[in-house]
């Protein structure tokens, strides 16, 4: 097993702790890990995406020219990286900020109107949860449960309390790819 | 050994080196590598060892090699421009015959540059850099966990043979994550203060004295004689590189740290389709696996030489091919990395004509 990830959207939106996440949870599953960031000298703004690689064998290149697989926060990530997608390649959408339909029809798409959804959760900022756990659930680089131990290194002491709203972002992004995959 | 961290390269830098008995850190902050003082700054105080934020990088390298002359286990760390700063402090330390640790998470340049990781200080890092006949080991990691473990080596090479050593690196080792298993920390209670080291007279019946400086050019010629003759015994013991897939193999990719790993990957793609590509990566850049590489040319039919630079350690591989076999180049310049896509369509280019 290798899967490939790429996870792109503006700094600020969780693109990195959602590559982390992904990384952490391999590691936790006795993979063979590797996650690496792209993302210019800016604190918030600007374009932000990481690599992740989880495999069962050691890593080579950690670098992802051809992507499998990427999640798309936004719109100049999905012109970025929509070219270079391999054929049957997974695209997961964060439709509410990108107002455009993908212009390959080669692709397998799961466009998620996430802004909407975390709304309706309670916290606008677990987009990237929402669309992680769709990716997960599609791809199975790692379940979903260790994702959420992973979780618990990342949110501690005072942000603690917001794990119970990630963990059921990732479960909203889980049901929504059950639905994708003609489960439900 | 412990259980496995989840890091990033620049922390793992410095985790290493504290483990490996680092007891004092000077240096200058610089993009792409912050993270490495950041650390520094946050553990070695904890440890009752020394962080020193510097004026500059001048200053950083000068309070590296006093510390150097005390005997003690001290690095720096910094990024190309930085680095250039700090090369007369280099020459000095070379001809002082004093140990310390420079890491160098290469960006891309020449001036100013950028923050994107380059290899285009190799000539500075194994040719030279300062003035002067002088060498420092250098060593070049490729993965995280190899970066971890050589920190160890680095710093018990550079007390083995009294040598600064560098460990090259570039900004995309410092930037990203792998899982890691660090040794054991070194029990620091158990270092002794070598006898040369200048740190008092006491009970000793003669004075320490450490300096780059011989006025009498007999006197300077001596000392060079010292420095070369310390050089050929690290030649002949020190010599570290890895091979992937030679022992068949009909061509070689010779590449080191980043673009060996990509490389790998470009290894496989060739093997997949038949073609007997292998991988030779030299692990030390100082002192180059000249004889590996001399004894490879005769089975190979060419060497394909890759670096994210336009072309220095293909000096060196040239120079131990010798003219028997042809050595192409393939190279990203100013902070591009290739993918492995890109090398391996450059490297069929020139087996067509061959098969």
């Amino acid at each position: 097993m290798e899967k490939k990830v790429i996870i792109a959207g503006f700094g600020g939106q969780g693109v990195m702790l959602a590559g982390e996440l992904l990384a952490e949870a391999g590691k936790e599953d006795n993979k063979y890990v590797t996650f690496l960031p792209s993302y210019g000298p800016e604190m918030r703004g600007g374009t932000a995406n990481c690599d992740v690689i989880i495999s069962d064998e050691p890593i080579a290149s950690p670098i992802i020219s051809y992507p499998e697989a990427a999640v798309i926060l936004n719109l100049p990530s999905l012109d970025k990286f929509e070219p270079a997608m391999k054929k049957d390649g997974l695209l997961v959408l964060n439709k509410s900020l990108i107002p455009r339909e993908v212009k390959r029809n080669d692709l397998r798409v799961v466009e998620v109107d996430a802004q909407t959804i975390a709304k309706e959760l309670g916290n606008e900022k677990i987009v990237n949860m929402i669309l992680l756990g769709v990716y997960i659930t599609i791809e199975k680089p790692v379940s979903l449960d260790s994702v959420k131990n992973a979780m618990k290194l990342f949110l501690k002491g005072n942000k603690e309390k917001f794990i119970p709203v990630n963990e059921k972002a990732l479960e909203k992004g889980a049901e929504i790819a059950e639905e994708f995959l003609g489960r439900k | 050994m412990g259980e496995k961290t989840l890091m990033k390269g620049a922390e793992v830098i410095a985790e290493a080196a504290m483990r490996a008995g680092c007891m004092a850190f000077f240096g200058y902050p610089i993009t792409p590598q912050n993270e490495v003082p950041e650390y520094f700054s946050r553990q070695m105080p904890k440890l009752g060892r020394v962080f020193l934020q510097a004026g500059s990088e001048v200053a950083a390298i000068n309070m590296v090699y006093g510390a150097a002359c005390t005997g003690t286990r001290v690095i720096t760390t910094s990024s190309s421009p930085g680095i250039s700063l700090m090369q007369e402090g280099f020459s000095y330390i070379a001809n002082s015959d004093v140990p310390c640790v420079v890491v160098n998470a290469m960006r891309g340049g020449p001036g100013l540059g950028d923050i994107a990781p380059a290899q285009a200080d190799y000539f500075q890092a194994v040719k030279g850099g300062g003035h002067g006949d002088y060498h420092s080991i250098v060593i070049a990691p490729y993965t995280l966990q190899e970066e971890a473990d050589l920190m160890f080596d680095a710093f018990d090479l550079a007390d083995k043979y009294r040598i600064m050593v560098v460990v090259l690196v570039d900004g995309l080792m410092g930037q990203m994550m792998e899982p890691v298993e660090f040794k054991e920390w070194v029990d620091v209670k158990k270092f002794k203060t070598p006898d040369w080291a200048t740190v008092g007279q006491r009970d000793r019946d003669h004075r320490n004295i450490i300096t780059s400086l011989e006025i009498l050019a007999e006197g300077l010629e001596k000392m060079n004689f010292h420095l070369q003759e310390k050089y050929k015994i690290i030649e002949k013991n020190e010599v570290r590189f890895e091979e992937y897939k030679m022992d068949d193999a009909e061509y070689a990719i010779t590449a080191f740290g980043t673009i060996a790993r990509i490389a790998k990957t470009v290894v496989n793609m060739a093997r997949d389709e038949g073609i007997k590509l292998g991988l030779i990566r030299p692990i030390t850049l100082w002192p180059f696996p000249t004889k590996l590489i001399e004894k490879r040319a005769e089975q190979l039919k060419f060497f394909f030489d890759s670096e994210l630079n336009a072309g220095q350690m293909l000096e060196d591989v040239k120079l131990a091919v010798n003219g028997r076999k042809p050595v192409y180049f393939y190279g990203k310049l100013g902070g591009i990395v290739p993918s492995a896509e890109d090398i391996y369509a450059e490297f069929k280019k020139h087996i067509k004509g061959d098969r």
